[in-house]
């Protein structure tokens, strides 16, 4: 639901970093969102839309990588996407992790002219 | 053309979250953002704080709702400073909201400020405050899969605050469970159980929030 806020930051440091490109036009906007950020893609483009109407983004083509959570088990080491209701690790039965995947929330690059 | 970015899209949210903390810290106020479903108890938890605590600590607390001054005038009655942020249907208080608020209050005053979030486990994990402790209230009610369901907030909370625990012979929450499934996340995390209706456990609680004031 804090789709309208996440895009007006995302819209600002594209537009900054246009600038600093001394683009034109921005026709892309590559995002890395980790599957434990609560982030609905189309909400994001919807909201995009807007917001980017009168700048040089309008138009802009949004790419979603979505990164699967992962977790590495403190005890052996192996690192493994959690099953859903369940957070052991296969090797061991440890319930003891640490997430190193999922948390991501970043523009990876824009493409611009 | 391809321009690298690699920037952090809650970046600005974050900045301003750092700024609140060093105001805070200027001051010596020791802010605790208080996160949980709604219906949870964060208020009732707050009034039983305040209850406990406001003859030797100054406390001041931040509301956040997306409509209505129902807490705020609930904690007002009890003499506290208080103020309301309406986010007008925005899910969780962010790091400039929480700005705007500070400014409206005497920090020089307060020892302790309680930041009470928007009720909902999901987009206040995700928006830094500038607060020094990240509490998350549960309550039995709501189920010990939680963890589960909704694993950024139980990661990045130092406190879980489990209410209502004067449910438990009526309810089937599994407490091994639950600490399994959180401790193995976040190992570092303190749990505390109280019920805020009978007063079980809260002392707890209230020793823990004078030890943090202490070492602050």
């Amino acid at each position: 639901m804090h789709e309208l806020s996440v895009t007006q930051g995302m819209l600002d440091i594209a537009l900054e970093k246009a600038k600093e490109a001394r683009a034109s036009r921005i026709t892309g906007i590559n995002l890395v969102i980790g599957e434990m950020s609560s982030i609905v893609d189309d909400s994001v483009q919807f909201y995009f839309d807007f917001l980017s109407r009168d700048s040089i983004a309008s138009g802009a083509t949004l790419s979603f990588t979505r990164i699967p959570m992962q977790v590495r088990c403190r005890n052996c080491g192996l690192s493994f996407t959690p099953d859903k209701s369940l957070w052991s690790c296969p090797q061991c039965s440890e319930w003891d992790v640490e997430v190193i995947a999922g948390r991501e929330f970043y523009i990876d690059s824009i493409e611009v002219e | 053309m391809k321009v690298k970015v690699l920037q952090n899209i809650l970046d600005a949210n974050e900045q301003m979250a750092n700024r609140n903390r060093q105001m805070l810290d200027k001051e010596g106020v020791l802010a605790i953002n208080i996160m949980s479903s709604p219906g949870a108890g964060k208020t009732s938890l707050i009034l039983q704080t305040i209850a406990r605590l406001k003859d030797r600590v100054r406390i001041a607390v931040i509301e956040g709702d997306i409509a209505s001054t129902i807490d705020a005038d609930r904690i007002s009655g009890e003499g506290i400073s208080v103020v309301q942020i309406n986010t007008g249907g925005a899910c969780h208080l962010d790091a400039n909201m929480v700005s705007n608020a500070l400014d409206s209050l005497s920090l020089e005053d307060i020892d302790l400020l309680l930041i009470e979030n928007v009720g909902n486990l999901i987009c206040p994990a995700e928006f830094k405050t500038g607060a020094h402790k990240r509490m998350m209230l549960l309550s039995i009610p709501e189920g010990d899969d939680k963890p589960y369901k909704y694993p950024l907030m139980f990661t990045q909370s130092e406190v879980i605050v489990i209410n209502k625990i004067d449910f438990l012979p009526f309810l089937d929450f599994d407490f091994t469970a639950f600490h399994r499934a959180v401790t193995g996340l976040n190992p570092n995390v303190k749990i505390f159980q109280v019920s805020c209706k009978t007063g079980e456990g809260i002392e707890e609680w209230i020793s823990w929030l004078e030890s943090e004031l202490r070492g602050y």
